[in-house]
């Protein structure tokens, strides 16, 4: 089997190969060159392949209306297949044979942290599209990211739980990354919202019936809420066991289900289900005089228009991430590596899909709780909860 | 005692899926001697192309039919394509040529249909019945009631039937069954497109509830198997006991003692059973005759 594996991988590279080379050797010298390393195919494709479409369709953009300070963009991306082993050679591919300006990628947290090591040594600015906070946390000069991070969903589930009057939470998490991740980090910051977990149940990520699990968490005493981090299909099982059960406590899941396949998935069971998520989602339902109506509305239009298919918040980051380097660059007046990790720090007031992004030497992500916006889930659609 | 029932509940209707996909690798066991990992390919395929099926405008019982129809097609052209053609290959060269073909199936299903999850309405709506205060889905019923239609079918099949006789005596002894007319050929191609079909109806089955993707069928394979060892390769009725068990353990596991353990409860069921009864609960006893 893994010989299988290994001759289908290998094919795979060859032609992604194939397809960069014959590409980059079309276009002129004299060019800024961005690398990107994304998970486009395998298990985390779902993150990385709106990314890659994200990020061609941009700086296609970007190159017709004359580049950045004159510059035309060169972009280089590479399939990691959300394999870190692959990311990692993959990003020394691009910092010693592409010798890349700046890298706009990583989708997974696995894959960026296998990465960040090679840019802080090679001196060069990379800005990742994953969500794990270790990734910011302790700071790495070269690193910064463009998501929230869980710890953060986190916070806005407990802060919208404090304003309904809700202590008494239930947890049920995947042990898959996300959810093993999220899950700690809600542990953790519960106590600063006054949140007392009643009950802590977990699932595999290939889990078809959870019952059981939440039918300890119904029995935990004085219930008051249950909140579900994990992504795939899990939550969806989750939320159609949890209505089967007849638990009548609100359900909230995470941002990691936070697109219209998990409504169709739940189906009916969906209804009244609230989560924290990015503007992206309700664009058009923002309100006029809202500051990041205009960002989202255009990335969201621009997307669908190119793609004919439902933007994703995972691209997004992307937008944000390239956004966020053309606008440093335009600011630093080169692509002197050096002098754009600088200018990168210094981003303040850019308005991206995820929220307004406030960089500083101790913060590489800048975002705070308004980002996220507290969805609930009516007549099969999203609303915003006010 | 609701909790209890709210588990046993879980288990059975899991394990009822295990069951079936259990008696996909014991019918292909039994005529072949291959224990066929492309099983749980087959239960993927049933619930994928009924969702695409009705996706392009069939009718879901049509769809359902089609898929069906569809992936015992699949099963008859696996057989033919790679299984004939190796035949009087060592039996382990068979086992590795149905996992390349279940690799196959699954970038097949990848690249034919897509890379996201997928679900069904529920045959008979959402609204859970009430059981002496456990939930019970009405899909839940059509799993465990579908699994022992299945059972008793195939019971009538190989008990009842000149056809199903056949393939009980060539699984017995294909040279002998040839002498007497048998054509093994077709007893192999048949075997082939019943597992194919009972995998895809498992799938149909399942859908509403767990959800399908074109990597579904992996873990299913993985369960039914270890179901099917449990209750002794080769027997129906242990299929069925090994993949009830296997179920009801795992839930049982979930419930009572931590959910980050129950595959191994259910693992270290299996173990210890193989332990004192090597050849499975309903094994045929292993004599080696010399």
């Amino acid at each position: 089997m893994s010989l299988i594996d290994c001759l289908k991988g290998t094919a795979a590279i060859a032609a992604v190969f194939a397809l960069s080379i014959a590409w980059t050797a079309g276009e002129a010298a004299a060019q800024i060159k961005v690398g990107s390393v994304l998970s486009i195919t395998g298990p985390a494709s779902f993150l990385g392949d709106p990314a890659e479409k994200t990020l061609r369709m941009y700086v296609e953009r970007i190159n017709e209306a004359g580049g950045v300070n004159g510059e035309p963009l060169e972009l280089i991306v590479y399939d990691s297949e959300g394999d870190a082993n692959k990311a990692r050679t993959l990003a020394t591919r691009l910092i010693e044979d592409d010798k890349i300006v700046a890298m706009v990628g990583g989708s997974t947290t696995g894959t960026t942290m296998a990465m960040s090591p090679l840019f802080e040594d090679a001196e060069i600015p990379f800005i990742s599209l994953a969500g794990g906070i270790v990734i910011i946390d302790p700071v790495n000069p070269y690193v910064f990211k463009t998501p929230h991070t869980d710890r953060m969903a986190c916070e806005k589930v407990y802060e919208d739980m404090q304003a309904r009057g809700l202590s008494k939470v239930g947890l049920i998490s995947g042990t898959g990354g996300f959810g093993k991740s999220m899950r700690s980090q809600c542990l953790d910051v519960a106590e600063d919202y006054g949140i007392e977990i009643v009950a802590d149940e977990t699932y595999g990520p290939r889990d078809t019936d959870m019952t059981p699990q939440l039918t300890n968490i119904r029995n935990a005493s004085d219930l008051q809420a249950v909140l579900n981090p994990g992504f795939g299909q899990g939550p969806a099982i989750v939320t159609k066991n949890f209505a089967q059960l007849g638990i009548a406590v609100p359900l909230y899941q995470s941002h990691g289900v936070a697109s219209k396949s998990f409504i169709e998935l739940a189906g009916a069971a969906a209804e009244g289900v609230r989560l924290p998520a990015s503007a992206l989602l309700v664009a058009e339902q923002l309100s006029e005089d809202d500051s990041q109506r205009q960002v989202v509305v255009d990335y969201k239009t621009a997307f669908e228009a190119e793609w004919n298919r439902p933007v994703s918040t995972f691209g997004g980051h992307a937008y944000d991430g390239l956004m966020i380097l053309v606008d440093a660059m335009q600011r630093s007046g080169g692509s002197d590596p050096q002098e754009l990790r600088d200018a990168i720090e210094e981003t303040s007031g850019f308005m991206g899909t995820a929220g307004e992004v406030n960089m500083s030497p101790d913060d590489h992500m800048g975002l705070d709780l308004t980002a996220f916006r507290m969805l609930e889930i009516r007549d099969g659609d999203w609303t915003i909860v006010q | 005692m609701e909790t209890f029932l709210q588990f046993l509940f879980s288990g059975l209707t899991v394990g009822a899926v295990y069951a079936i996909v259990a008696l996909g690798f014991t019918i292909i066991y039994n005529a072949s001697d291959v224990i066929n990992f492309a099983q749980g390919e087959f239960v993927m395929l049933g619930g994928m192309c009924t969702v695409f099926f009705s996706l392009w405008g069939l009718p879901l019982p049509v769809a359902a039919v089609a898929a069906v129809i569809a992936t015992s097609l699949l099963g008859v052209a696996l057989n033919k394509l790679a299984i004939e053609p190796a035949r009087g290959a060592n039996v382990v060269t068979l086992i590795i040529i149905t996992i390349g073909a279940s690799i196959f199936l699954r970038g097949l299903a990848q690249v034919v249909f897509d890379k996201q999850f997928h679900r069904l309405p529920s045959f008979s709506g959402d609204t859970p019945i009430d059981v002496l205060g456990a939930t019970l889905t009405p899909q839940s019923l059509w799993v465990m009631g579908g699994a022992a239609v299945i059972v008793v079918l195939l019971w009538y099949f190989f008990t009842r039937t000149t056809f199903g006789k056949s393939i009980l005596a060539t699984s017995h002894n294909r040279l002998a069954a040839r002498l007497v007319g048998i054509n093994v050929e077709l007893v192999l191609l048949a075997s082939f497109a019943l597992s194919a079909a009972i995998g895809a109806l498992a799938g149909i089955l399942v859908t509403p509830i767990t959800l399908t993707s074109f990597d579904a069928g992996t873990m299913l394979a993985l369960k039914g198997f270890a179901a099917a060892i449990l209750g002794g390769m080769g027997n129906p009725l242990g299929a069925v006991v090994g993949g009830l068990l296997v179920g009801v353990a795992e839930a049982m596991g979930a419930g009572y003692l931590s959910s980050e353990y129950k595959d191994a409860v259910a693992f270290v069921i299996i173990l210890a059973v193989l332990f004192v009864l090597p050849s499975g609960l309903f094994g045929r006893r292993g004599t080696e005759r010399v």
